[in-house]
């Protein structure tokens, strides 16, 4: 009985440290990006709220909740409410499956620093991480509004274009690694070297089709701003906006997590067999990196066109990816790596 | 009061019919409206677009939004006091607004221009060039979501308008040629400050360059993309880059100079594809031939006068007015009259950066214009959206408003 409650306990606190973990990690990947957007484009960024504008964040967070909610007289109210949610909760449990360490002991427990370590762990994440796009079809669909409508639609035409790829370059690790529980691929990261150096390839169409997972430039139609005014939010407002732009950088940290994990070692780094708990803060500085590649790229690119993406991802992409497995497993039989 | 006749404006389906298909009348193709208020129609355009899926099958073009009348406030100012509204028509090219204006009084009341103040016109109205293809590079960049080059275009531009300020007090609305020469004289910081912005702008460019000329995606969003062949440039009116990147080299300061642009070295850039990205080639190209105009006349300026001594046209400069009677009586009769121009009319045509800028100004011996008329290129170059735009896809359309270069001030006047 006693076990089951410290049980019970164990998982709150974990669930609660690591929801609030990505609300605030969200909310400053937006202070980061602006940062760092205005770095690069020779502006300051926010600076006003707080010392170097680090409270811009909560000022913008307060700001949207107490705006007015707004629903369209024509919309369908239930799907048009429901749709912001259901593009925000899938971003967060993606993350239950990331380990961020191994176990260490306190108070006489093992306690293991990630929510579930299961073995479908990769597939998992493939699946939940395509529920959000429900969500933003449905938000374009249910706003009963002729720019939504079109975002919406193009965001399926984008999902079906890169899952595939993306779902295809999970596979290089896991023939690397034998298992599909993350904890399984970071240890065999351990004992050989990271697989970014083993799957360049797989690394690099993992990149690109998450970019696109997440609508991020230059593969952010569905909301093209100079095209579709703001695509499938152009009729939220208040939380329910705020909920988007959540699911948005919540996702990105997610997918961002997801690369670390697969192809840069996830929380392997010096030191990490003495002091375990360097773990989660290897893995958040890898994530900072790869954030900061999503920005840079945000700013230079222009953006994509949904048709060419859609080419770009069944002639490019799929077949890259397909190779790339090919290659894998003539590699792995002949130097016997697997 | 009398009270007239109200005609009310009815406009019937039938009437507008035409426009779209008939598959958007049974409700099979998507009718959109996009603008007036849209992030990228440059303004207060608004276009009605019959979508199928996201192709436009018609897209036609509604003005009027930006519309104020500066033809007919022309005509109830006197000669100096009409020229601020030419600031107000394309507001990103007032420099060569005022010089269309003030060309066209001077030739009308027949008012010589000193040699010093033709130079300066020169050189100002190519900064202002530069300036103003600097806002078209950044916006129809960022109309293609690279938002970087937005930024750093401006960045220059902000140089440019630096400059204008020192020598006009406006950094927009300039007003600072005036019939018969210039407002004042150029300070002495500017000399300095173009040498600078001689010194760091080439290197700029090649920056732009660097971001976008040969960026994959960026081809791929230009290239085939709104293509118009130089029959259909003629045949429309189409002028300006738009006319030139259909391999036609037609530039007013060529075919028939101003200001003295024959005496200047530099070259009219052409690109043979007609599309999106020839458009863009050409006004970058552009930006360096300004530039060698610049040079050229930063180089070899004139000491002299910058005005007219024709006191009936240009009033006397302030210090006489103390110890000349005359010099008093030309003042007051300039600044309350005005100048009478004798009852004739001309069209002058310029080279304004999005093509043939024309005026038609008549006068009938009074100081007030009879009738002033813009030919403004923006107005011209829209005509072209509905044929360029049809059978591309919405994202593209964005591109090709970005590439034709309208100012809805200079459509709307």
């Amino acid at each position: 009985m006693d076990e089951n409650i410290a049980l019970i306990i164990e998982w709150v606190l974990k669930a609660v440290i690591l929801a609030f973990g990505l609300i605030t990690g969200f909310a400053y990947t937006t202070y980061y990006e602006r940062k760092l957007l205005a770095r690069i484009q020779i502006r300051i960024g926010p600076n006003r709220a707080g010392p170097f504008g680090l409270l811009q964040p909560a000022a913008d967070g307060i700001k949207l909740f107490f705006k007015e909610e707004l629903i369209p007289a024509q919309a369908y109210k239930f799907i048009f409410v429901i749709a912001p949610i259901l593009t925000m909760v899938p971003a967060l449990v993606i993350l239950a499956v990331i380990p961020w360490g191994e176990s260490f002991e306190l108070f006489g427990r093992q306690i293991a620093l990630s929510m579930a370590d299961i073995n479908v762990g990769v597939l998992y994440i493939l699946s939940v991480a395509s529920i959000s796009v429900y969500g933003i079809v449905l938000a374009g669909w249910s706003s009963n509004n002729k720019y939504a409508m079109m975002g919406g639609l193009r965001s399926t035409a984008q999902m079906i274009s890169y899952e595939l790829a993306l779902g295809l370059s999970f596979v290089g690790p896991l023939m690397l690694a034998g298992s599909m529980s993350m904890l399984d691929i970071v240890r065999a990261q351990q004992e050989t070297a990271w697989y970014i150096f083993y799957q360049p390839l797989g690394a690099l169409i993992f990149y690109i089709a998450m970019l696109a997972e997440v609508n991020r430039a230059p593969f952010d139609m569905p909301e093209a701003e100079q095209e579709l005014a703001a695509g499938f939010h152009t009729e939220y407002s208040g939380m329910k906006f705020a909920l988007f732009t959540m699911g948005e950088y919540v996702k990105m940290i997610a997918v961002s997590v997801i690369f670390s994990t697969l192809f840069l070692g996830g929380f392997d780094g010096p030191a990490i067999d003495r002091f375990v708990l360097l773990g989660p803060l290897y893995l958040v500085l890898k994530v900072a990196a790869c954030l900061f590649v999503m920005i840079w790229v945000r700013a230079t690119l222009p953006r994509l066109r949904y048709d060419r993406l859609m080419a770009f991802g069944w002639k490019l992409l799929l077949p890259a990816a397909l190779f790339n497995i090919f290659i894998t497993a003539v590699l792995i039989l002949l130097f016997d790596l697997g | 009061m009398t009270n007239p006749e109200t005609t009310e404006m009815k406009i019937t389906f039938d009437e507008l019919k035409h426009l779209v298909s008939d598959r958007a009348l049974e409700g099979e193709t998507l009718l959109l409206n996009m603008g007036p208020q849209h992030p990228s129609t440059h303004g207060v355009l608004r276009l009605l677009l019959e979508l199928d899926g996201e192709e436009v099958i018609n897209c036609i073009p509604d003005i009027g939004f930006l519309h104020t009348g500066i033809e007919k406030n022309m005509e109830s100012k006197t000669y100096q006091k009409a020229e601020v509204m030419t600031d107000r028509l394309d507001y990103l090219n007032t420099m060569g607004n005022n010089l269309a204006y003030c060309l066209a009084v001077e030739k009308l009341v027949d008012l010589d221009v000193p040699e010093r103040a033709q130079t300066i016109r020169v050189l100002m109205t190519e900064l202002q060039r530069i300036a103003s293809h600097l806002v078209w590079l950044g916006t129809s960049a960022l109309d293609l979501a690279a938002m970087s080059v937005f930024l750093y275009c401006f960045r220059e531009r902000e140089q440019i308008l630096d400059i204008l300020e020192m020598c006009s007090g406006q950094r927009m609305m300039t007003t600072y040629f005036r019939p018969g020469g210039l407002w004042r004289d150029l300070p002495v910081e500017f000399e300095a400050a173009v040498r600078e912005f001689l010194k760091t702008f080439p290197a700029r460019i090649d920056q732009y360059e660097s971001l976008l000329t040969n960026n994959p995606v960026f081809l791929d969003r230009t290239k085939n993309i709104g293509v118009m062949s130089s029959d259909q440039g003629f045949s429309w009116g189409i002028t300006g880059p738009s006319l030139r990147a259909t391999g036609v080299d037609y530039d007013i300061r060529k075919v028939s100079p101003y200001s003295g642009y024959q005496h200047y070295e530099f070259d009219i850039p052409t690109a043979a594809e007609g599309d999106a990205y020839a458009r863009y080639v050409v006004r970058v190209e552009e930006m360096r031939q300004s530039l060698r105009i610049v040079r050229q006349a930063l180089d070899n300026l004139p000491d002299g006068p910058v005005r007219s001594n024709n006191r009936k046209f240009v009033p006397p400069p302030r210090s006489e007015l103390g110890t000349s009677m005359e010099a008093v009586i030309h003042h007051f009769k300039l600044w309350t009259e005005g100048f009478s121009a004798p009852k004739a009319s001309l069209y002058l045509p310029v080279e304004s950066p999005r093509g043939e800028l024309g005026i038609f100004l008549e006068g009938d011996g009074s100081p007030k214009p009879y009738r002033v008329h813009w030919r403004t290129p923006s107005f011209v170059n829209l005509q072209a959206l509905p044929f360029l735009s049809k059978g591309h896809f919405v994202a593209d359309l964005v591109a090709i408003i970005g590439s034709i270069d309208i100012i809805l001030g200079d459509i709307d006047r």
